[in-house]
């Protein structure tokens, strides 16, 4: 039982630490801000999630706690972390970061610059 | 068990290393926060590895503290860079 256990567990972290790895790559690789947001709000939260599943599961199967308090973290973060990476990047544009100048498409510029017109 | 516990640590460091280039170095405001996000998270994840290698379950608490923390954290920035203000006022604009 406690194979099967410790299985789980190395299995579900290096799962949560291959992604995390993955999100600093994207940070430093990445050329823009959008880019960036994308690779850090939903590869983090991934690898964050599956590594406190991990930790979860040790302190249930091997310690035999029940710890409810790192499910709701779990779901906090599942909640919230894309909706911050979402703000962020909604922030980014309309406070006018300028995107990669290779990207081919920019459906949000006509809406805020009617926006715009409309406020004035 | 512990010498993999271990290695995953440093491992996170080492992303929490590439974190801290991108906060000190990103070029516009939106970069920084972004970095500062993910820098919670990576310390997340090693509170939950911590705690699995001290045995207790005491640092726990402290998970849910700083994901409560980084979330606000980046709401009130993305509204700092977005309109100026943090709350506001007039619901209209």
């Amino acid at each position: 039982m406690t194979v099967i256990a410790n299985i789980l567990i190395i299995a579900t972290i290096s799962f949560g630490t291959i992604f995390i790895l993955v999100t600093a790559i994207g940070l430093i690789r990445l050329p823009d801000a959008y880019s960036r947001a994308h690779a850090a709000s939903k590869s983090a939260t991934l690898g964050v999630m599956s590594i406190l599943l991990g930790v979860f599961f040790h302190f249930w199967l091997n310690e035999g706690s029940f710890n409810s308090r790192i499910l709701l973290g779990i779901v906090f973060l599942f909640v919230t972390g894309p909706v911050g990476g979402h703000m962020m990047g909604r922030a980014a544009y309309i406070s006018g970061v300028k995107m990669w100048d290779k990207s081919v498409r920019d459906d949000l510029a006509e809406v805020v610059k009617k926006k715009r017109e409309l406020e004035k | 068990m512990t010498t993999f516990l271990w290695v995953i640590v440093v491992l996170i460091g080492i992303s929490l290393l590439g974190f801290l280039y991108r906060l000190v170095k990103g070029p516009t405001t939106p970069d920084r926060v972004i970095a500062l996000d993910a820098i919670g998270v990576g310390i997340i994840s090693l509170i939950g590895l911590i705690s699995i290698l001290f045995d207790t379950g005491y640092f726990l608490d402290v998970i849910l503290l700083l994901a409560i923390l980084s979330f606000i954290g980046t709401v009130a920035f993305s509204k700092f860079t977005e309109k100026g203000v943090i709350i506001q006022r007039d619901r209209n604009s």
